[in-house]
């Protein structure tokens, strides 16, 4: 039996009555989604929040559809991306309904593929895209009872002065562990935080920090109300590139674990299958998802043969140090990133 | 103490709970329901599924207060009256159960599959209990068993 440590909840009907409670409460004061991270946290004692704030009455924040508008360029150095149509995501939507969704599945199907890879089947009916965005970092020597963290002498992240990773460094390295957020990153997805002082965006390419403490740059007091993800593709007349996407992830068992490695790549493809842009993300790894460099110059204006991607997947290799920060042999972590990678790639070369 | 009210098998019950009390420890220890099961309590196992609004869900991470103004099923609630439900039949006929232990939130996940889903594939069954451990049993017999409630349901 796991008990939770006591709480008042607090269940308010708009952003603007949440993010109220959260600023009035400040540190004692948590939101709360699907609950699938926080409660178990909660159960840890990893975060004892005096109050819980429940976001989920607020219907301002459900909803999957396609919105106009001129969203901030999230171009990364390349030419922006977006004609101005974009697939709006609500926080509160849940995984199960992100996966299934028609939109999500024809204009983003790594993405649709990520939601239906988290946890399990209950999990995802539960679970938000939200809560997945603003998941808490995971480590073997933290996401543990408060019994077993305090016979190991606690760490770095909660209670504790070492890091038992490192062991050196003064810095937690806790693995970023959501499988959907490599995929709005590659999309160039911007997210919309709702804060004291109003609302701001930002893109999913920055909001997270290499700091597994807090591994990401919502403030305390912000919600995330919202996803955009800029459309483009078949879908606008037929002309231009068309956009193509894929997932994979590395898990102990594939029936509800976390990933111990995950890709998302996101291809631009011109009419002849020559490669117009091509952005790959490899997460679970550390505390922030990483965007593959020097994957231009090998895939610009090339078709994704068995060389291009052999190439792309040696970079790849080259670039992702995985960390004994989950229980699963580092070398070998190591090793299936080029085996990850390549799959992801050949999926995007066939789809 | 707080008090919640639920709607639970189609009953009204009104309880006082304590503020962070989980829907899975209301029903256990506020309605005396304790077909549900605390196995690891902390989202993992699938041992206290319960069907939310036509959804399989694990009670023991949710807050009792999420539940309220919805229509909680649980194990206790799938039979109808004495007559048990094809799936609860089924997991006797198939021998789909051992000690017992995750049956309850299995029956669970499989009633809300085939609510969804009245002839799901053999791949469905198993993508819908992917959640829920049994260590005893082995999934085959209980993937029989949900098959066979789904030939008897929608034949
Ligand atoms: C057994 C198990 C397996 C799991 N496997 C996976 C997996 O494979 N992949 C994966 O990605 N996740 C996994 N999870 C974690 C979790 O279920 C999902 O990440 C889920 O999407 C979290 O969403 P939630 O709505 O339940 O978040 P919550 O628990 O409600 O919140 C998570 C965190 O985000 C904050 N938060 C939530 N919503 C907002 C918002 N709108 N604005 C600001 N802050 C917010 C909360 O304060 C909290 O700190 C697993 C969990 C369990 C228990
Ligand atoms: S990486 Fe180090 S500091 Fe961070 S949670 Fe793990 S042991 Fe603790
Ligand atoms: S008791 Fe709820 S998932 Fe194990
Ligand atoms: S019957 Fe014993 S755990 Fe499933």
């Amino acid at each position: 039996m796991l008990r939770l440590p006591p709480f008042r909840y607090h269940r308010p009907d708009t952003v603007d009555e949440a993010v109220a409670l959260l600023a009035r409460f400040g540190e004692d004061a948590m939101p709360i989604a699907g609950g699938t991270d926080l409660m178990p946290n909660m159960k840890h004692r990893l975060f004892t929040p005096a109050h819980v704030v429940s976001l989920n009455r607020i219907a301002a924040m459900r909803g999957i559809g396609t919105v106009n508008g001129a969203g901030p360029s999230t171009d990364n150095g390349r030419a922006p991306r977006a004609d101005g149509l974009f697939l709006r995501i609500g926080a509160l939507e849940t995984l199960s309904d992100v996966s299934s969704h028609p939109l999500v599945r024809r204009h983003c199907a790594g993405l649709a593929e990520a939601a239906g890879l988290v946890a399990g089947p209950q999990l995802r009916n539960m679970g938000t895209i939200g809560g997945n965005v603003c998941l808490d970092t995971r480590c073997t020597y933290y996401n543990q009872t408060e019994f077993w963290r305090d016979a190991l002498g606690y760490c770095l992240k909660k209670d504790g002065t070492v890091c038992h990773v490192t062991r050196v460094g003064k810095k937690c390295v806790a693995a970023h562990s959501a499988d959907t957020p490599p995929n709005l990153i590659a999309l160039d997805a911007t997210l919309t935080l709702a804060g004291p002082d109003g609302t701001r965006e930002i893109p999913a390419a920055d909001f997270f920090v290499t700091d597994g403490i807090w591994n990401t740059r919502r403030k305390g007091d912000e919600i995330l109300t919202e996803i955009r993800i800029p459309l483009m593709g078949p879908h606008s007349n037929g002309h231009g590139p068309h956009r193509r996407s894929a997932y994979r992830k590395l898990r102990q068992r594939n029936s509800i674990d976390f990933p111990l490695l995950s890709v998302a790549v996101v291809g631009d493809f011109e009419q002849d299958g020559t490669v117009a842009g091509l952005t790959g993300v490899v997460s679970a790894l550390g505390a922030r998802p990483r965007v593959l460099a020097g994957w231009d110059e090998i895939a610009l204006g090339e078709r994704l043969g068995p060389r291009v991607i052999e190439a792309l997947a040696e970079r790849a290799r080259a670039q992702c140090r995985p960390l004994d920060n989950v229980i699963v042999d580092t070398k070998w972590r190591r090793a299936m990133v080029p085996v990850q990678v390549r799959r992801a790639l050949e999926e995007l070369a066939g789809g | 103490m707080e008090v919640v009210r639920l709607r639970v098998n189609g009953d009204e019950r009104v309880c006082g709970v304590p503020a962070h009390y989980t829907l899975l420890e209301t029903l256990r220890y506020g309605l005396g329901l304790t077909g549900s099961k605390q196995g690891c309590d902390k989202g993992d196992c699938g041992a206290c599924t319960v069907i939310v609004d036509g959804r399989a869900i694990l009670s023991c991470i949710t807050p009792v207060w999420e539940a309220e103004g919805r229509e909680v099923r649980t194990v206790e609630g799938l039979a109808n009256g004495t007559e048990t439900h094809p799936v609860q039949d089924e997991f006797d006929l198939n021998g789909a159960a051992q000690c017992g232990f995750c049956t309850p939130g299995i029956l669970c996940s499989s009633v809300a599959l085939l609510d969804r889903n009245p002839s799901p594939t053999r791949e469905e069954i198993r993508t819908a209990l992917a959640g829920n451990l049994c260590r005893c049993t082995g999934y085959e017999k209980i993937y029989d068993a949900v098959e066979a409630a789904a030939a008897r349901l929608d034949p």
